[in-house]
């Protein structure tokens, strides 16, 4: 029922360890701020630590042979971590004045008794630090002499380092240290005339090139017996055309650097008389790998290009670029794109030559093993980064299947029989064990690639930052599909945004399949034009993918569908003109019966501003466009910037159920729920508190909440709670909302619920009134009427901070709701709007209780077996989504994060299904025994009637 | 002597009575004037506009004025109304008035808002029957600063022009405040305005306004309890089950045993009998009752 798996995130930085340790590791730093060690023979986690969203790792090695040393927050913590079980060791916070490029060294000679250093530069910065307990042995301040440190060299074999740096952008620095207790030796400088830009690489322990301003000549810096020389080398010199965006990769290869110019790198070699000499050229989807030093001090690199197909990964001696020690070439599945790093790592072989494998990092953020040519073990990593999850259903069960596939799964119900006979004949060999279970569990009910009756199986649709859409089986959590989303030459850095169920089929659900459109845009800026994709949720294939000249801004789904089950969807752009998809005239037609009544609102955080749009006429322009309208600004609310800043912003879901719109209270009164789709909730906070909590005072800290209705631009509901501030976590549901922020006077986390309830339609009580139909609970609602509402509300404590907050739903909203919180241990606690009630009272009367009023408390209780999560938690929680199955007392729920966790909850038990504990046996036996009874019981009275008779 | 302390009482009541109402009067006067003044004012120059200010708001200002109005510093400002007719350009359409209040802590308010608005004029009347015709937007605008107008931006709120006819043109305003700036203003009509919108022409093209200044409320305190009835209350948290009567937990069992029991009663009731009268008609009888109507019928 449950699934839960582990990711990591896109690797950034790995370190192998193979000596002595029987198992051999490697430990890796992500993007998703995770350090991880994970077993180089299947690719599990040993042990994993997932850092704070602003704790980014700058840089991990290893220390010691025994602590894994993490360098991150911008070069301001060092961690030491313990390399077999994760624990940490040691954690440092290194001060400084300035930002400057985070560098962490590790040298393997430097080493008094049994303690070696660790250098660290950050924030203009040189530390050395201990590496058994983290104490900063001595600090050197380059930023006092205004020196912005690029590089941190180690020198063979002494215990002296050299430290080159620049001041200003074309003053070269070399300071000569000795790294046992930080004593300048030596500080050499000269100017250079043309100004250095960008990375420098490191070719030898004495020389580093680099890029002049222009972009257009590298210099050679050689600081050689305490003297600072350049040269300068043109790119056109080594016949390179050197127009377009010129730039130096960080590498580590002796002798030889990388530089990227438009679409191609260039290998460039120092030769022995301080020449350059271009060594090999390749287009810019190669990649590279760090050199790696084995046995006596010599040198590999592994060069991984592309083939069609195939990836050819080349391992080749230091320096020398026409040897290959190992050429393996393997076949890549195209939907994990380009490769985008590598790591290599050697290994003794069984005939005691040299091994290589390579840890490799792929476009769509998975990591391969790849040793003897052939891929070892995957991971689908990708799914650490979801940004957006819709649902889909599964294909109909259908009746009739082709010959073909009867024969199909003739044959293959054969063999399995046969492996299940060969397990229970106990000769199967433990491949046919595996198989038996994959078997099993492929025709288990939960995995079945089929709608059930009750609704819970589906496909999870996410989408992830690496542009890579995959689909989950709500039953095992299986991928089913994945799609590497296809990238045109219009646009080389697209994101994705956001999934929307595009066309869901009910009439044709036999003959159609369901799809998703996915918006993306061409950039980073809003601005950038928008890019819409089309995915056919049952087969993973691309539909359709079209890059638009507009941007979009806001996507609004409508209500409406077209004849073939096509949801219309209008793209605002930054121009605030909206535009109609599908372009299709069918779609202007109903979109035009509907011009009058179509709203929406834009919320700018930033100017605090809200505004309500409606739309106007078709757009004017050069071109006519008739999916184009223009629009209008019907209402806008403005925050005064002094002492109001919008930080959260929150509507109803669109496909929310609401069962009843009433509520019979105790004393035998109908209160009518205020409900409408267009409502929204505003938080703004004080600007001084917008920051981190205890930045700002109690008096000075207040929390506005509003409840905006979106046609009108109505305020409907305004409260100030004094001395509170964000973060603000809110849902908006039926007709309740409820959010979470902190109190600064009560120093604790504060829950608050508000019910809204229409007292136009209190009157509509009477029994005779409603017979006769005097009533208005039919009339039409119009947010152009003035309504009369009012509303409850309560405050409560609630003891953790809060990551994402979410409420149950199920089909017909019959079902009592529950709220899901993200709690900062990265569970999700399931908590009963019950508790969140505002008629809660400290003494309710009896009438109250039945009714299921609970006795007024401060806080809101934190029962331990209400975690949906149990123990397991899901690392760097970011989202909750929740689904109703078809089954009204269950509702789907799926929580992401770094990890993925995936239930069903039934938030009045299910009252409508029989538990799956359920004794069928003892129901039927029950049964048998009953029928048995009356027979007995028949014939005995038969037979008494029989003798009586005869009497 | 009996006589004459009452009186004497008496005396000093009334005595103390009329210095005290000479000094709220002498408070009252002082009020008055000012409000004289802007009554005339508005009423003077524009006899068609009902200013209308509702209880609430109103009843909030007063009470604090009486007792700060001698350290805050009052003045008066104006703000301008501006309407368009669907897309067209605004212009100005009414003023509102009202007086500036300074506390003394540095917050500012406004108080006693006054609305005059301007009557229609000929062509503001067709382009406004032209809305009516085309059920599009009426719509208005007031600045987001009501000191330095027009602040950051202005302040746009719009209704269907259907909603606003009735007997006049009914139109209400809800303003709300944030010390001197206008956050947001809800416009629209007085009552309800059902969908769809019928097309009425008013009688009257005045408008009738109705006004309201709101601020924000506070938000109710978290409760907070002392230590033992939080005790209490924390053990009662954990919901028990719901105590079920006795008959809902038991009455699978109790209604066989019900059963058991009639059934043993009217065996024993049937035992003597037999024993008495030793068969014939009447335990026959007894016995078709047992066995049921369709055996007795079958007897007879």
């Amino acid at each position: 029922m449950d699934w839960h798996q582990q990711y990591i995130g896109k690797v950034k930085h790995a370190v192998f360890h193979t000596q002595k340790t029987g198992r051999k590791r490697v430990v890796v730093s992500t993007e998703e701020n995770v350090i991880a060690s994970l077993d180089l023979r299947h690719g599990e986690i040993f042990w994993r630590h997932v850092l704070g969203i602003n704790d980014v790792v700058d840089g991990i090695d290893i220390a010691l042979g025994k602590y894994v040393i993490t360098l991150s927050s911008d070069g301001s913590t060092l961690r030491a971590w313990n390399l077999p079980d994760g624990q940490m060791v040691w954690e440092s916070f290194l001060r400084g004045s300035k930002h400057s490029k985070p560098l962490l060294l590790v040298p393997t000679n430097l080493k008094v008794d049994k303690d070696s250093l660790i250098l660290v530069s950050s924030k203009g910065c040189l530390h050395a630090v201990s590496s058994i307990d983290g104490e900063i042995l001595w600090t050197r301040d380059f930023a006092a002499e205004s020196v912005e440190v690029q590089q941190v060299i180690q020198l063979d074999e002494s215990d002296q380092i050299y430290v080159v740096g620049y001041a200003g952008s074309s003053q070269f620095h070399a300071y000569q240290i000795n790294a046992m207790n930080g004593e300048l030796l030596n500080h050499e400088t000269a100017a250079f005339s043309g100004g250095f830009v960008g990375d420098v690489a490191l070719v030898s322990s004495d020389t580093l090139v680099t890029l002049d301003t222009t972009r257009s000549i590298l210099v050679t810096v050689s600081f050689k017996n305490r003297k600072i020389a350049f040269q300068e080398t043109h790119l056109s010199n080594l016949g390179e055309d050197s127009s377009g965006m010129v730039e130096i990769l960080p590498s580590s290869l002796t002798g030889m650097f990388t530089v990227k110019i438009n679409n191609y790198k260039l290998f460039i070699r120092l030769t022995s008389e301080d020449k350059l000499e271009v060594v090999h050229k390749v287009d810019h989807e190669t990649v590279v790998s760090d050199a790696l030093v084995f046995s006596e001090g010599k040198e590999a690199f592994a060069v991984v290009e592309h083939g069609g197909s195939k990836v050819d990964i080349t391992v080749k001696p230091g320096q020398d670029w026409n040897n290959n020690l190992v050429q393996e070439s393997i076949e890549m599945d195209h939907q994990r794109g380009l490769v985008h790093k590598v790591f290599i790592n050697n290994y003794l072989r069984t005939d005691r030559s040299h091994g290589f494998r390579a840890l490799i990092v792929m476009e769509d953020h998975s990591l391969l093993l790849v040793q003897q040519g052939k891929i070892v073990w995957n991971r689908e990593d990708a799914l650490a980064s979801i940004i957006d999850v819709t649902t889909s259903e599964l294909p109909v069960e259908k009746e009739g299947v082709s010959v073909a596939k009867v024969e199909h799964s003739l044959f293959e119900w054969l063999k399995g029989h046969m492996l299940k006979l060969k397990g229970t004949l106990m000769l199967a060999s433990p491949e046919d064990v595996a198989a038996i279970q994959a078997i099993r569990l492929k025709s288990s009910e939960k995995s079945k690639m089929t709608r059930d009756h009750n609704g819970f199986r589906k496909l999870l649709i996410v989408l992830t930052k690496a542009r890579k859409i995959f689909a989950l089986h709500s039953g095992d959590g299986r991928v089913v599909w994945s799609l590497l989303l296809h990238k045109s030459e219009a646009c080389d850095s697209p994101t994705e945004l956001n999934l929307y169920q595009w066309q869901t089929p009910h009439h044709h659900a036999m003959d159609e399949n369901p799809s998703v459109l996915v918006v993306g845009r061409c950039g980073v800026s809003s601005k950038a034009p928008a890019i819409l994709s089309f995915v056919d949720t049952y087969t993973g294939k691309e539909l359709n993918s079209f890059d638009l000249v507009h941007s979009a801004v806001q996507v609004m789904p409508l209500p409406f569908t077209d004849s073939t089950e096509q949801r219309l969807h209008l793209l605002v752009d930054d121009d605030r003109r909206i535009h109609l998809y599908p372009k299709t005239s069918e779609a202007i037609s109903i979109f035009q019966q509907e011009f009058s009544n179509i709203y929406w609102y834009s919320v700018e955080a930033d100017n605090g501003i809200i505004k309500g749009h409606a739309v106007k006429s078709k757009c004017a322009g050069e071109v006519l466009d008739d999916f184009c309208f223009e629009t209008r600004v019907l209402w806008s609310i403005i925050f005064p910037m002094e002492s109001e800043k919008i930080i959260a912003a929150v509507s109803r879901k669109q496909n929310e159920v609401v069962h009843t719109q009433a509520k019979v209270t105790s004393e035998q009164d109908v209160m009518y729920k205020y409900i409408s789709k267009n409502l929204l909730f505003v938080a703004t906070v004080a600007p001084k508190a917008s920051g981190h909590i205890g930045s700002a005072d109690p008096d000075e800290a207040w929390l506005v909440v509003y409840l905006i209705d979106t046609i009108t631009g109505r305020i409907l509901h305004r409260m100030t709670h004094h001395g509170a501030q964000g973060p603000v976590h809110a849902v908006l549901s039926e007709n309740w909302v409820v959010y979470h922020y902190f109190n600064l006077r009560a120093h604790r986390y504060e829950m608050s619920v508000t019910e809204i309830y229409d007292q136009s339609r209190a009157e509509n009580k009477d029994v005779l009134k409603l017979v006769l139909g005097k009533h208005n609970l039919t009339a039409p609602v119009s947010s152009y009427s003035r309504p009369e509402i009012t509303t409850k509300s309560q405050t409560y404590f609630f003891t953790h901070s809060v990551k994402a907050v979410a409420v149950t739903s199920t089909a017909k909203g019959i079902t009592s709701k529950q709220l899901l919180i993200g709690t900062i241990g990265d569970q999700v606690l399931a908590l009963d709007k019950r508790f969140l009630d505002p008629r809660r009272s400290i003494n309710p009367t009896q009438a109250e209780k039945e009714e299921g009023i609970i006795p007024l408390a401060d806080s809101l209780p934190i029962i331990p077996q209400s975690y949906v999560t149990h123990s397991l938690k899901v690392e760097g929680l970011r989202g909750i989504l929740t689904v109703p199955a078809k089954l009204e007392s269950t509702t789907l729920v799926f929580a992401y994060g770094v990890d993925l966790f995936y239930t069903r909850l039934a938030p009045s038990r299910t009252y409508d299904s029989l538990t799956e504990d359920f004794s069928y046996a003892l129901l039927l036996l029950t049964i048998v025994a009953l029928v048995a009874a009356i027979f007995v019981t028949w014939v005995l009275s038969e037979k008494k009637e029989l003798r009586e008779k005869w009497r | 002597m009996k006589k004459k302390l009452p009186l004497f009482a008496l005396f000093l009541f009334f005595f103390s009575l009329l210095l005290f109402c000479h000094s709220s009067l002498a408070f009252e006067s002082d009020e008055l004037l000012v409000d004289d003044e802007e009554f005339g004012l508005e009423g003077g120059s524009k006899p068609q506009i009902k200013p209308h200010e509702p209880a609430p708001t109103r009843s909030t200002t007063t009470t604090t004025r009486r007792k700060v109005s001698d350290q805050d510093s009052d003045s008066k400002i104006q703000f301008s109304l501006e309407h368009a007719f669907g897309d067209s350009d605004f212009v100005p359409a009414g003023t509102f008035s009202a007086r500036l209040k300074t506390s003394s802590h540095g917050g500012q308010t406004l108080t006693k808002l006054r609305f005059s608005r301007n009557a229609f004029t000929g062509e503001d009347k067709e382009k406004f029957e032209k809305l009516l015709q085309d059920d599009d937007f009426y719509r208005i605008r007031l600045p987001s600063n009501t000191v330095s107008p027009p602040g950051r931006d202005y302040i746009i709120s719009s209704v269907k022009a259907r909603c606003l006819p009735r007997e006049g043109l009914d139109e209400h305003f809800v303003i709300h405040m944030e010390g001197v700036n206008i956050l947001a203003v809800n416009y629209g009509a007085f009552g309800a305005c059902s969908y769809p919108r019928q097309l009425k022409l008013p009688h009257k093209w005045s408008f009738n306004s109705h006004t309201v200044l709101k601020n924000s409320e506070q938000a109710p305190r978290a409760p907070i309890f002392a230590e033992e009835v939080l005790g209490e209350n924390g053990e009662g948290e954990i919901i028990p089950p719901p105590e079920r009567s006795f008959w809902a937990k038991y009455w699978m069992y109790l209604i066989p045993l019900g059963l058991i029991v009639i059934n043993a009663v009217t065996q024993a009731m049937n035992m003597p009998e037999e024993g008495v009268q030793g068969g014939g008609q009447t335990q026959q009888s007894a016995a078709a009752i047992q066995r049921g109507p369709g055996s007795a019928v079958r007897r007879r």
